[in-house]
Order: C-alpha cells, then structure tokens, then sequence
C-alpha cells in the first residue's frame, strides 16, 4: 500500500557502518592475526600458519581457563536460576516488605563488577578478613581464601551468583506474574497438590523467562572478567584465569597478540555455541497456551 | 494460615541480611580510620573523613567523575538516538533484507567484546583513538547498540499501524511519520534503553582498562582499580573512593527503581 517505505532503511546505515568498522572489520583482522607471531606493537611479524592453533589445543593453561570458564559460566547460571526463581516465588506472595527485599537483592546489580570484586575482598583477604573474624571467633585457624585456584574458583562463582541473582529474580518474578491464577484454582478443583501444580504448571509456562534467564547468565558467566582482575588477576600462577581473562594477559603481559586472538577466537566460537544449544533446547520446550 | 507465615519472614529477613554483607562491611571499613583494627564486622562509632578526602585527592576522583560522566552520557545519547532510528525500519519495513540485517544485529549481541579485544586494540592504535573521549565513546556505542535496537524494534512492533497510515494519507512521507508520529511514543522504551546503557558505560571496567590508558581519562572503576593495586597500607581510603564510585548509581536505582527493573525485565523478554 504504501511505496517507498524502504527509504527509511537509511536510518540504520550509521548502525550497520559502525558494526562493520568495530566488530566485523576487527573480527576478520582477527583471524588474519591468529595466523601470525605478531607480538603486539611491533612492526614486523611473520605468518606462522597453524602454529598458535596447535599451541593451544597443547596448552595446560588454556585447559585450566577453559575448565574455569566453564565453571564461571555453568555455576553462576545453576546457582542464580535457583536462588532467582526461590526468591521471586517468595516475591510472588502477599508478604509485607517484599519491596525491601527486591531493592536490596537487586542493588548490587548496579554495581561495578569490579568494585564488587573489591569489596568481597574484605570478606576473604586473609588478614583481618570478615570470614576469617568469624573463623577466628569460633576458634578455627583461618584460611588463606584465594591461595588456592580451585577455592579461588568457586568463590568467585559465588560472587558473580550473588551480584547479579536480581536479574533472575526480576526475570521470574515477572514471569509468575504473568501466570493466571485460574490455573491454579483449577488444578487446586481437581486436588492436584502443590509440588505437582509448581512442576505441571508453573515450570512449563515459565519457560521463556527460565529460557531468558538462563542465556543471560550463561553469558555473562562465560564472559567473567571484572571479579577475576579484581581478586586474582587470574592467580596464583594461571590457576583461575577465564579464556576472557587470559585474552587479556596474552596480549598485554605476555605481548603475545597472536596467540591472544587465536584464544579470542577460541573462547567466541565456544559462547557461540553453548548459547545457541541454550536457546534452541528451550525453544522446543516453550508451550503455547 | 498465620503461623505458617513467620517461617516466610524469617527467610526474608535472612535474604536480606546476606545480600546486605558487601555493602555493610564497605561502609565500615570506609567509614573507620587505618589505625583502627577492630573486625571488619563492627561498624565504627565514628566516620574519618579524612578517607574521603584521600580518595577524592590522592585517588583523583573527582576527575574520575567527571571522566566517566562525560563517556556515559555521550555513549548513552548515541545508543538511544542510533537505535531508535535503526530499529524503525527494522520493525516496520518487514523486508528479506531487514530480516538478514535484524539477524546480523542480535549475532553481534553474542560476540564478547574481549574475543575481539587484539584486533579492536589494533584497530584504534591506527586510528589515534587509545586514550581519548571519542575512542572509547565509539566503542562503548557499537558495543551497547545491538541491545538498544533490540529494544527499541520489540516496542515499535506493539505500536498499531494505523496511525501511521492514518499520516502516509494525510500526506507525510515516511521519513516525516517517523519523527512525527512514532519518535513521540518511544517514551517508555528510552527510559529503559538510557538506563541499560547508562548503568553500563558507568561501570565499564573492559574496555576502559585497555583504551583508556593515560591517567587523565582515568574513569571511575580505573580510579578505585589503581587505588585498591597501589595503596594497600590504606585499604580504608580504597574503600572510600569504591564507596564514592557506587554511590551515584545506588542513589539513582533506590529512587528510581521501578523504571531499572522494568528495563531490565524489557531487556530479557521477548
């Protein structure tokens, strides 16, 4: 009916224009640079084909930061899908101060991830450290928190779950509440208990807010950076660094520009599809009512 | 039904009490002065003030404000205008090409931005863009964009056609019905867009590390990153500049907090 709309495709070439100058550009340059020893600043560099491809699939560093992304990534999605969804349940009833607890799960979404980093730091820092005060007073020796990486891990899993459990308890709270309460007062007619109506009813129709919740983690727990460069930079040794904050420290420590892209690519191509896998087993699971 | 429901408070309570800790102890120990070695647990009776001044002194975080008030507010104004402007046709003109482009923006959505980080760092070395207002402005719009026409195009489809046809009879052409007709509608979406978006650029640690290198572009989780790396004998005044970089943010968000959520809810549901 109405011609020469597509006119108006003009309004997204500055978008398009700056996707291909700082995305694709850099992307294919990239891949050119993983071929290459380049070490970051110099001028000169040779072509070296497959060579950082063949170091990394025999690196025990990559191994241990693809373990820990892993880690990042799968646990803070299992911990803050439960938690989230605990809490917004909680949410979801009639309780007085319910708007307390939204604010105060939800602040430290506003935060920094760093300077999150930072302030749990008072908490596990060995020296005068608030777990260790409590340690201390119950009358048991106190732990040097991150001097191990595996310990290291896990506690910085705990961090990134507890920051950002908000977004996942916002994210259900509104799925609930889109929830029409005539089918529980149905099912409730037909004496279906109330474990059955949360598995049958509630669990099927959250699906898109469980789908949501669930990629938003992933990704932001595959991506960890903040946490990581506030506590231990990756430490001790390469203990527990992320592939994002290894990236980082091929390229600006080590000046290894050609290994860190290589390793960019690595860890891109892995995000790709762990989230795709996500995305497509929830899409089959969505019901239409 | 009433004494089922004390067990319900309880829990509350304790919720409340553990995601309270981080902040709790960061005013103490923000609060105390460097001599005092009380636990971490027990607040002062008293606040040194002198910590502040140090962070806003020696950590130069007032500059650090300034800094990262300007990116955040030039990276935000180019995220909202850019992706709304990007989104109509987007939403509207339901071409073979769109779909192809609609697809390619959520791709990007996907990509860290540290996958890129070698050739993106190269890319601005060539073009003088490392450590200056306008290179990290651009990265930070490019990179926050794909969630913003996302957004934008998502509310744009729930607006009903018939007004803008109603306005293609009366003469407008396309390019004037969108500024007269649907810009003025995007209200509640830019809400949200400038919140996302706002909350991001602030707290961008990523990329400012690496394309803010010179001191004097320093923003403010540089500033609280290089004071908790240099002064460890003074963790109290460290404390004080984290305290004085979350405060702005923590402020907005308690007063305005329906519009945060809503955005955040916006953002993840489609």
């Amino acid at each position: 009916m109405i011609r020469r709309k597509w006119i108006t495709n003009i309004f997204y070439i500055p978008a398009i224009l700056l996707f291909l100058f700082f995305v694709i550009y850099p992307f294919i340059e990239g891949i050119r640079i993983s071929f290459t020893n380049w070490n970051g600043y110099s001028q000169q560099y040779k072509y070296i084909g497959m060579a950082n491809y063949l170091k990394m699939f025999q690196d025990e560093n990559i191994l241990t930061a693809l373990k820990n992304t892993l880690i990042y990534g799968v646990g803070s999605t299992i911990i803050q899908n439960v938690l989230g969804l605990s809490y917004a349940i909680l949410l979801n009833t009639k309780m007085k101060g319910r708007t307390l607890i939204r604010t105060v799960v939800y602040a430290p979404v506003m935060i920094s991830g760093l300077v999150m980093g930072y302030i749990m730091y008072f908490l596990v820092q060995y020296d005068g450290g608030a777990l260790n005060d409590i340690l201390t007073a119950l009358g048991v020796a106190p732990i040097d928190w991150l001097s191990d990486g595996n310990r290291a891990v896990i506690i910085m899993t705990l961090i990134n779950s507890i920051q950002y459990v908000g977004i996942s308890m916002v994210i259900y709270l509104a799925g609930l509440q889109n929830i029409s309460s005539q089918y529980y007062e149905a099912a409730a007619i037909d004496g279906v208990s109330g474990w059955q109506q949360f598995r049958y009813i509630t669990v099927p129709l959250l699906i898109p807010a469980i789908s949501s919740s669930v990629t938003l983690n992933l990704i932001g727990g595959l991506k960890l950076f903040d946490v990581i460069q506030a506590l231990t930079k990756g430490g001790p040794g390469y203990a527990s660094h992320s592939l994002s904050t290894l990236v980082a420290n091929q390229y600006f420590q080590a000046t290894n520009a050609g290994y860190s892209a290589t390793i960019g690519l690595f860890s891109f191509v892995l995000i790709m599809i762990l989230s795709n896998i996500v995305t497509t087993y929830f899409n089959k699971k969505e019901v239409y009512m | 039904m009433k004494k089922k429901n004390w067990w319900l408070y309880l829990l509350g309570l304790v919720i409340i009490v553990v995601h309270f800790i981080p902040i709790y102890i960061l005013l103490g120990v923000a609060a105390k002065s460097s001599m005092d070695i009380t636990s971490k647990w027990i607040l002062p009776g008293y606040v040194e003030w002198n910590n502040f001044k140090e962070a806003l002194n020696g950590g130069n975080m007032l500059l650090a404000l300034k800094n990262t008030a300007i990116i955040t507010v030039f990276s935000v104004f180019f995220v909202t205008v850019i992706g709304a402007f990007s989104a109509y046709p987007l939403a509207r003109n339901r071409s073979r090409l769109n779909t192809v482009v609609k697809s390619f923006i959520l791709g990007i959505m996907m990509i860290p931005g540290l996958s890129v980080l070698v050739p993106l760092y190269s890319t601005m070395v060539k073009i003088h863009g490392i450590s200056t207002y306008w290179g990290i402005i651009v990265v930070l719009v490019t990179f926050n964009l794909p969630m913003s026409i996302f957004l934008f195009s998502n509310f744009i489809a729930g607006i009903p056609v018939a007004l803008e046809e109603a306005a293609f009879i009366d003469g407008c052409n396309p390019i004037q019905t969108f500024f007269k007709i649907i810009l003025p509608q995007l209200k509640p979406v830019v809400a949200s867009v400038v919140i996302l978006t706002g909350v991001g650029c602030w707290n961008d640690y990523q990329f400012s590390l690496y394309f803010l290198q010179s001191p004097q572009y320093r923003t403010i989780p540089l500033a609280v990153a290089s004071y908790f790396s240099q002064t460890a004998n003074n963790m109290n005044a460290a404390a004080a500049s984290a305290l004085l970089g979350v405060l702005p943010v923590l402020l907005l968000f308690i007063f305005l907090q329906k519009y945060f959520i809503k955005g955040m809810v916006d953002s993840a549901i489609k």
